[in-house]
């Protein structure tokens, strides 16, 4: 089973990220959890979202306290230390920023919000990252995850499903392991 | 009470199955005082009976009115309401 | 039957099940956590996707008020809520089993206030626990869907005609997206079928009056009746989970046990607090523990019988309340499933109350539980806590 916390600013999609990843796993006949922190919704503060993946059912309900993978989505949550607490000792982070970082950790780094911005128009920064997440670990196939994305967005026009999927391909062809 | 129904007979959820059976309680029992026709005043204007909470006033052929006393509970009301002071309240025996 | 494996919340598991089923009313008021849950079924009503009349009232008591006139008209009725929801909506909560109406109600459970807290336990559903309603409790979102099927043929069927509840956790299940199994629409509708009510207030053909004063002369026969049903409920549930089992190919029963045959320390829990118990007690045989969970389903009728015949052999069994009893002898389920067992060669049966508010219930307090009562040797009904600071 892989544990994923993503980590975002409330209102960045940080959920809707997590819930995509999973319908694509299920999408490929896996099972998958996925569940944000039941805190109070608070547009622009810290929040969590998290995902499990498994060939096998899933029971637990317990909260994620030792991911896989860690992803943060916002480039101003980078230096938090606690966001990595727990990381399991082969743990990957897949980090937005714009200049090449080292915490100590397997990380990918992807300046997502450049290409949401150049695609999107706006820094919705969860699909970039996304594309960035499995590229780095192969958890989903590309194809599943853009499945996901054209129904997710259908009822927003076919202008903004092809833009999302547009930043989601670059994403992948951008990030890069450090 | 021990000749009434056992659970197992009696309609669920309290139903009644058998509407306007309200008739067959007589609750003319309750009754303390009596209403009491002047048939010489009555008017037959059928205020009282517009009143009646029990719908115990009937109409006779001659167009006055009677009191049905198996449900007349005697509350006094048609008494009290009779523009022509035809009911007089007596009490029971 | 073909179906479907999906991902969904536990709140929208439950307004899919209530779109199949197309109750012909709902009528509810929102509340956190049960919103979802009616926005997505509002939704569904906005698109012409189910034939209901959905009632917007303006409080829950309202809500179950319109319910209890629309089932006693004879119309599908189902309805939704959570916690202060379901407080205000308490009297009324009565009347429906007294009535014999099978309303079915999806409960996402959260504490009651106060102070107030919007988060899972199970103190709403423990507050309408003797009113009368056959009441379900769900692992997970697959169970929230299976048991809307199961809960509304049980409460259709004349042996029973009692309302049903299914709870599921507030948020933990509610708010999560799982993987499930879900059938087509149209075979799904098949298995509820079309309802014909027993009794109708709109039947103009056999009129009958529901709802008059009732003292003491009939009152206690109609409990008495109430009773009846109930226990009725346990033998008709067990046929439609059957049913419903070999139609969706699933194990489905009033109780699951997980690893118990050989187990001596056995869990006993609901909701979803069961699932995160299967792990723990992998993690447990692992070590070399015989350890084993019950998961209590049906939660009323309380399945006494199982609960004897599974558990009567163990040697040491704790009971999980995720509601607090404050001076009764433990939590609700602890004294039930105690009950079951008493008069048996004496198992140790150890009850803890738990994730109150919302506290996340994890592996490591299940581990600690057992770490806990391992050398446990009296039978006292002591209440104990876990995963509350000292």
């Amino acid at each position: 089973m892989i544990e994923i916390i993503i980590h975002g600013r409330g209102g960045e999609g940080a959920k809707t990220a997590a819930f995509m990843l999973a319908e694509a796993a299920i999408l490929e006949g896996l099972y998958a959890q996925a569940f944000p922190e039941y805190g109070p919704e608070r547009s622009g503060a810290p929040v969590r979202a998290f995902v499990r993946i498994s060939d096998k059912p899933i029971y637990t309900h317990s909260p994620i306290t030792n991911p896989d993978i860690v992803v943060v989505i916002n480039p101003t949550l980078i230096d938090r230390k606690e966001n990595y607490d727990g990381l399991k000792d082969k743990g990957v982070v897949i980090l937005n920023t714009d200049k090449p970082i080292n915490l100590g950790f397997d990380e990918w780094i992807l300046d997502a919000t450049r290409i949401s911005l150049d695609t999107l128009g706006r820094p919705i920064t969860n699909i970039p990252m996304m594309g960035a997440l499995i590229r780095a670990t192969s958890i989903v196939k590309p194809e599943s995850f853009e499945e996901v994305i054209k129904t997710h967005l259908a009822g927003k026009g076919e202008e903004t499903v092809h833009k999302n999927i547009e930043a989601f391909k670059r994403s992948i062809q951008e990030v890069k392991h450090v | 009470m021990s000749n009434e129904k056992g659970w197992k007979e009696l309609p669920i959820g309290g139903r009644i199955l058998n509407p306007g059976n309200s008739k067959e309680f007589k609750t003319g029992d309750w009754r303390s005082k009596k209403p009491v026709v002047d048939k010489s005043k009555c008017t037959g204007c059928l205020l009282c009976r517009l009143y009646c909470p029990e719908n115990a006033i009937h109409i006779d052929k001659d167009g006055k009115i009677s009191i049905d006393y198996d449900h007349c509970k005697g509350c006094g009301i048609c008494s009290s309401v009779c523009p022509v002071k035809a009911i007089k309240m007596e009490e029971e025996k | 039957m073909k179906q479907k494996r999906i991902g969904l919340t536990g709140a929208h598991a439950a307004a899919l099940a209530m779109k199949q089923i197309n109750p012909d009313v709902v009528a509810a008021y929102p509340i956190t956590p049960q919103t979802p849950i009616m926005e997505r079924f509002a939704e569904y009503v906005a698109n012409g996707k189910v034939d209901t009349e959905l009632i917007r009232v303006e409080s829950e008591h309202s809500a179950m008020s319109a319910c209890i006139g629309s089932s006693a008209a004879g119309a599908r009725t189902m309805t939704a809520t959570s916690a202060n929801g379901l407080a205000l909506m308490t009297e009324i909560v009565y009347i429906a089993p007294s009535y014999r109406l099978p309303i079915v109600m999806n409960l996402v459970n959260r504490a009651l206030s106060g102070p107030i807290n919007i988060h899972c336990d199970h103190s709403d559903a423990m507050l309408v626990r003797d009113s009368g309603w056959v009441m379900l409790f769900s692992e997970n979102a697959q169970e929230v869907y299976d048991n809307n099927f199961i809960a509304l043929r049980t409460a259709e069927d004349s042996r029973v005609l009692l309302p049903v509840m299914i709870n599921q956790d507030g948020f933990i299940t509610s708010h999560s997206l799982e993987t499930l199994e879900v059938g087509e629409d149209k075979e799904m509708h098949e298995f509820v079928g079309e309802y014909n009510p027993r009794y109708s207030l709109l039947d103009t053909d056999n009129p009958h009056t529901l709802g008059p004063l009732d003292l003491y002369d009939y009152y206690f026969e109609h409990k008495r009746q109430q009773a009846e049903a109930m226990m009725h409920a346990d033998r008709v549930i067990r046929e439609y989970m059957k049913q419903y089992s070999e139609l969706v190919n699933r194990p489905i029963d009033v109780v699951e046990p997980y690893r118990l045959d050989d187990a001596e320390f056995v869990y006993v829990a609901m909701n979803s607090t069961a699932g995160t118990l299967r792990v723990v007690v992998d993690m447990l045989r692992d070590k070399g523990v015989r350890a084993g969970l019950l998961k209590i389903r049906l939660y009323r009728p309380f399945p006494w019988r199982d609960v004897k015949s599974l558990l009567g052999d163990k040697h040491k069994i704790v009971v999980l309340d995720r509601a607090l009893s404050p001076g009764a002898t433990g939590g609700a389920l602890y004294q039930d499933v105690r009950s079951s067992l008493y008069g048996l060669s004496t198992p140790i049966v150890a009850g803890y109350v738990y994730g109150l508010g919302g506290r996340e219930f994890t592996e490591e307090q299940g581990l600690r539980i057992y770490e806990e009562l391992r050398d446990l040797d009296d039978n006292e009904p002591f209440q104990r806590f876990m995963g509350v600071r000292e």
